[in-house]
């Protein structure tokens, strides 16, 4: 595992999260701690390791396409910030 | 325990049957201390006087028809504010979700409600459940009961406290790291994180799928098996719902009286840890010996990778589970945005805490691009030797004694370093990557006063043998029947 850097930007950007300059440089000195802690774990040996994604072993559930009630409209329009004619108001994507 | 309002669930619900108390007195002297400590606790973000008393009154009725569904019908219960009521707030202690009102119950909400519960109110916690403290809560910190200068720790802190303030008489939290156990035993309250896949996770607020469980606060074992009891089960709203056998938890607790082999994980009592909290946990191993259980050491070899591989697994989870804030369908809305992409930065930078925000920037770097293998990946495959330790340590013993955590209560404020509060959940944070069932109860009390506890860890889905060892202790220390002054 190589020595971390941490491009404050451009994972901002990935995590679609505006920060402040005061945060970025926060964050930068705060994480770059945790990453350094983290790089510990460069040095077990994981040849032949399967990875755990899920403490048991989960398979696919499979259920029948029956349809079924869903959540009313305007149950799942309740908590829209902006609503009109059951829809939800964004701002104008396309000029 | 003898105020309605501190009683055990178990003694009230013998009261109840025994036409001693009503549902609805009950829930008044809950009300009632509610409104007397929460200026000085803060263990609310909201709560609904009057659906709470509605509630009440119905199970009265239900009682005085000769309808009564069970040990729970009339018992107030507080719920962690991740965990969804129906037409109540839901907030995760964000901002973001501050105007929130759940359109739908939680399955284990679901099950309390048929169980004749009343739904008390909504529990402080960290924000979106990440934190060891309750400091980061976008509402303000809950106090600890036992000295409210203190962290009740976190992140259920709301719930732990609640109960060891006499404002429940049980309550839900969630655990990912700890979150359950670490704080009941900063507030000397039974504390149980149930295997994962036990309990169904619908309708908990997300922050890492593959670690969170949601699990009781109580002040017996012996109430912890009856609440278990009543949100165990498989779910088909849950994909990673496990079709458990699930036994009458309370009953195996006068059936199962050991003794136990017992395991002592060496590397669980070196540095750190605080010598008072040492002391308590080897008086407690002391009590199993002398009780016919065979004491051994074992060794979890990887448990000082731990850490790392939780808040790698931990945070990547929660930056892919928090993406669906970005403030178009529900949640904070930014006014300020310039257009439509925007609007998700924005909505995301105002709504989201210090603590939220590095965690998902941590977990949004894990999956990057060419450190994926590197981080995310390579943290699985120590998560399957993590495993691996425990799977082998159940070999030799059937359940592990260790301390719940490294330090007791501490001030308000005084842990501003991430890496210092992360610390907090050392002893806890490997029991969620291998989905072991964990309680944690008190043991003791530091000469300053602040509560102890005493994590006891099971093999998988063995709840029923994990609660009788406990149980067994509790049934001959008192430590759990101490209240606060407050």
């Amino acid at each position: 595992m190589s020595a971390p850097q941490l491009n404050i930007d451009h994972v901002a950007k990935l995590a679609r999260l505006a920060l402040t300059p005061t945060e970025k440089a926060q964050f930068a000195q705060q994480l770059g701690d945790v990453l350094h802690h983290i790089e510990q774990l460069g040095r077990v040996d994981v040849t032949g390791i399967e990875p755990t994604a899920h403490a048991f072993a989960v398979t696919n559930v499979w259920q029948d396409d029956e349809p079924r009630p869903g959540l009313p409209v305007e149950a799942a329009l309740r908590n829209a910030p902006a609503q009109r004619e059951n829809m939800i108001v964004v701002p104008k994507v396309v000029e | 325990m003898s105020s309605l309002h501190y009683q055990s669930l178990t003694d009230a619900a013998a009261a109840l049957d025994a036409k001693r108390i009503s549902a609805t007195e009950l829930t008044q002297a809950v009300i009632a201390r509610t409104k007397a400590v929460e200026p000085r606790v803060h263990a609310f973000n909201s709560f609904d006087e009057a659906d709470a008393l509605a509630q009440a009154a119905a199970s009265d009725a239900r009682r005085a028809a000769g309808q009564v569904r069970g040990p729970l019908d009339g018992i107030p219960i507080a719920f962690k504010d991740v965990i969804a009521v129906e037409g109540q707030p839901l907030t995760a202690s964000s901002k973001m979700l501050r105007n929130f009102v759940s359109p739908y119950d939680a399955t284990v909400t679901t099950k309390l409600k048929r169980a004749g519960a009343v739904l008390w109110g909504r529990l402080n916690c960290d924000e979106f459940a990440m934190g060891s403290s309750t400091e980061n809560s976008a509402f303000g910190p809950t106090g600890n009961p036992w000295d409210v200068t203190r962290v009740p720790g976190g992140s259920s802190g709301g719930s732990a406290a609640a109960l060891a303030a006499g404002e429940a008489i049980a309550t839900l939290g969630s655990d990912t790291g700890g979150s359950i156990r670490q704080p009941a035993a900063l507030c000397g309250v039974v504390g149980l994180k149930p295997t994962y896949g036990l309990v169904s996770r619908y309708g908990l607020i997300a922050f890492a799928s593959s670690l969170d469980q949601i699990g009781p606060f109580t002040h017996t074992v012996e109430d912890a098996a009856v609440l278990l009891q009543a949100i165990a089960g498989h779910d088909e709203r849950d994909s990673t719902s496990y079709r458990a056998e699930i036994p009458d938890y309370r009953a195996e607790l006068a059936r199962r009286r050991g003794p136990w082999k017992l395991g002592i994980p060496r590397e669980y009592f070196g540095e750190g840890l605080d010598p008072e909290i040492g002391a308590a946990v080897e008086k407690a191993i002391a009590f199993y010996r002398e009780q016919g259980c065979e004491i051994r050491e074992v060794s979890l070899p990887h448990t000082k990778y731990c850490l790392d591989t939780y808040y790698i697994i931990a945070t990547a989870e929660a930056s892919s589970n928090l993406a669906r804030y970005d403030g178009v369908r529900y949640g904070h809305r930014s006014a300020q945005a310039k257009d439509a992409v925007d609007l998700y930065f924005q909505s995301r930078a105002e709504g989201f805490g210090p603590e939220v925000k590095r965690r998902i920037i941590l977990g949004t770097y894990v999956l990057s691009s060419g450190y994926y293998d590197a981080y995310y990946l390579r943290a699985q495959k120590v998560r399957t030797l993590i495993r691996q330790d425990f799977l082998n340590a159940y070999q030799e013993v059937d359940a592990l004694i260790t301390p719940t955590s490294p330090v007791p209560a501490f001030k308000l404020g005084e842990k501003s370093d991430p890496l210092a509060m992360y610390l907090c959940d050392i002893y806890t944070i490997g029991v969620n990557l291998a989905g072991l069932p964990g309680i944690s109860v008190p043991c003791g009390f530091t000469s300053a006063g602040l509560p102890i506890g005493l994590q006891l860890v099971g093999q998988p889905f063995q709840e029923a043998n994990l609660l009788a060892v406990a149980h067994a202790y509790t049934q001959a220390h008192a430590w759990h029947s101490q209240q606060p002054k407050l």
